[in-house]
């Protein structure tokens, strides 16, 4: 009897595991992970996941399509620290297989059409640079143009340092695109997964109109190593975790991540359900032909982008925007 | 000449590490006009108005409301003091979310009732603590900069000592950011960036010149509309002399802000910020030129 049992432990978990749990150190095969969402199945750790990985679970088959993902990263400061700035883009889009630390585009979700930004912590951090921050703005005035909802799914070590004050500066710039959703008075959901630090989470991350966040995800503006070196303060149980921030007060619920879907196609439906019939019908439409969708907000972002690029390259007559030194001065470096 | 050509750039690059860590320590200076110096200077009967109306008071902003010529504005600042006990009462300048709380009642204050905003801003960075970081520190910034993209009154920023990170940001999303000569912004102080980038402070210097904080510089980016001149050798040997600069810059802001529509004052705020970021597509038409371009300028 008890040699049974151990052949049969010995079958499902082979001598060298295919994945190992970074938690609990238990080896399980990859198919059963994948299949489990990259939720360890015997601990419930989440692990955290690439942006592809993501849209997949949480974007309807098919629904997804990318838009602009031809931004790219330039290095305004000629910035070098160890290794030079570009470099580090380069190892990185090579690693990821990303163009950046974000990838937007327009999807379905439950059936709900929305646009949806997911950001990458595979990429150098999930760090916001530029790049980031134009993205997202481009998101939120699409959502806003559009009548969708925003979904962001943030993950983030903070600011890109790399390119110094412009980094910091997106954080203004998407507190500014919440301003635009919020204007327009579409719903904005933001989903944190480990971790969400610094400039996100003090920004766009914490402005939506519903926050959730994963199981265990470390959420924090300034982390626990900063916290001890400047004030050398014990750190409590738990601390910065989503479970201890829903406690603060600071979440709206912690999500596992298989009820993650149902979770926002349900936010997404309440929150547009107060709008008149009229509206809902329109939205329902749009939501139904896929291609539609596709198409409709293909457009928008077309027009978005063409928008953009001409303020980038040195401002358009028309465009309303700072004095004239100030848009002269943007030019490509 | 080959030789000397390259010891010839080699200074300069040396000469610019040195510019730039002087500029970090003047910006840090003990004797640096602090945000109530200007004010004592500037606003004609200041009455400082406290508390974030939830739990408390943080003194490491200060904020009232009085005369600047014959306007009523608000004031909003980031105070750090300059004896060991003034620091430690305002802490160093370094803001909780009670801080931030503050600011957001007084901008609300101030749309209310019409009153241009004037902020200053001197900060290491928003406080690192466990209460802080409890009590909602992230989420106290991020409102506090979309409550100042959404004002309709004017508002004017000026950088005046240390900007530093989101702690400083958070009180200058404004329609003109000015600075002084000597001030620093950046995204993270130089000692932090050396100790993650480098994996040693001590490389600070490096990650100084590297992170383009002084004001000439963010002029270039277009981060700030203009450069505030100083006295010789920075605002604590002439006090006076550098506030009637400050004064008058702010004054020049605020006449042609006055010039706009409340509501075009907002959007273009918004605008502004909305710029801010270099990055390239390779044709809005959807033609990609390369995969992974060559990012060198």
């Amino acid at each position: 009897m008890s040699v049974t049992v151990e052949i049969e432990r010995r079958d499902s978990r082979p001598a060298k595991p295919e994945w190992i749990c970074p938690s609990c150190k238990d080896g399980a095969r990859l198919a059963d992970v994948r299949g489990n969402l990259f939720v360890c199945p015997y601990c419930g750790f989440h692990t955290r996941i690439t942006a592809g990985e993501r849209i997949r679970q949480l974007a309807d088959p098919e629904s997804f399509s990318e838009l602009w993902p031809f931004v790219r990263t330039l290095d305004p400061l000629g910035f070098t620290d160890l290794e030079a700035y570009p470099d580090r883009v380069r190892e990185a889009q090579a690693k990821t297989g990303l163009a950046e630390a974000i990838v937007t585009g327009s999807a379905t979700i439950e059936g709900n059409a929305c646009v949806l930004a997911v950001m990458d912590f595979g990429f150098l951090g999930g760090s916001m640079g530029s790049v980031v921050g134009e993205k997202l703005w481009r998101s939120a005035e699409l959502a806003a143009a559009q009548d969708l909802p925003l979904v962001a799914v943030c993950s983030s070590g903070g600011a890109r340092m790399q390119e110094g004050v412009l980094s910091l500066m997106q954080m203004a710039k998407t507190s500014c695109a919440v301003d635009v959703v919020n204007e327009a008075g579409t719903p904005f959901v933001a989903v944190l997964v480990d971790p969400c630090t610094g400039g996100v989470v003090a920004s766009f991350a914490t402005l939506a109109d519903i926050c959730i966040a994963e199981p265990g995800a470390k959420l924090y503006f300034s982390g626990p190593r900063v916290i001890q070196q400047t004030t050398r303060e014990a750190l409590p149980e738990g601390f910065s975790t989503a479970e201890r921030n829903l406690e603060l007060g600071h979440l709206d619920a912690v999500v596992p991540r298989k009820e993650l879907k149902t979770k926002v196609g349900n936010y997404l439906r309440l929150l547009e359900g107060g709008d008149t019939p009229e509206r809902r019908d329109t939205r329902r439409a749009r939501g139904r032909s896929k291609r539609g969708l596709a198409q409709a907000t293909a457009d928008g972002a077309r027009a978005i982008a063409a928008l953009a690029w001409r303020s980038f390259v040195g401002g358009s007559g028309e465009a309303p925007g700072p004095p004239e030194e100030a848009s002269a001065r943007e030019e490509t470096p | 000449m080959e030789k000397l050509q390259g010891r010839l750039k080699r200074l300069q690059h040396e000469k610019r590490r040195r510019d730039a860590w002087l500029t970090v320590e003047i910006a840090r200076h003990r004797d640096r006009p602090r945000t109530r110096d200007y004010i004592a200077t500037l606003i004609d009967g200041f009455e400082e108005l406290k508390g974030d109306r939830l739990r408390a008071d943080d003194p490491a902003i200060v904020g009232g409301i009085g005369w600047f010529g014959d306007r009523a504005v608000l004031v909003v600042g980031h105070q750090k003091g300059r004896t060991l006990d003034e620091q430690t009462v305002h802490n160093f300048g370094m803001a909780r979310p009670e801080g931030y709380r503050k600011a957001q009642r007084l901008f609300s204050l101030a749309e209310r009732h019409a009153l241009p905003v004037l902020t200053f801003v001197d900060t290491p960075g928003a406080y690192p603590g466990v209460a802080a970081e409890e009590g909602g520190q992230a989420r106290a910034i991020a409102e506090t900069m979309l409550k100042m993209a959404r004002l309709t009154v004017p508002v004017v920023a000026t950088v005046i000592g240390e900007g530093g990170s989101g702690g400083a940001l958070a009180l200058a999303v404004a329609d003109r950011v000015l600075m002084q000569e000597n001030a620093t912004y950046s995204v993270i102080s130089p000692e932090g960036c050396a100790a993650i980038l480098w994996r040693d402070a001590a490389f600070a210097p490096q990650a100084a010149e590297a992170l383009h904080p002084t004001a000439s510089q963010l002029y270039e980016l277009g981060v700030v509309e203009k450069v505030v001149e100083e006295p010789r050798g920075g605002a604590h040997n002439n006090p006076e002399a550098a506030a009637a600069k400050v004064g008058e810059a702010i004054g020049a802001a605020l006449a042609e802000l006055d010039q706009v529509e409340p509501e075009t004052r907002r959007a273009r705020r918004r605008e502004r910020f909305r710029r801010l970021g270099v990055w390239a597509e390779p044709d809005a038409g959807g033609t990609v030129l390369s995969a992974i371009p060559d990012m060198r300028p």
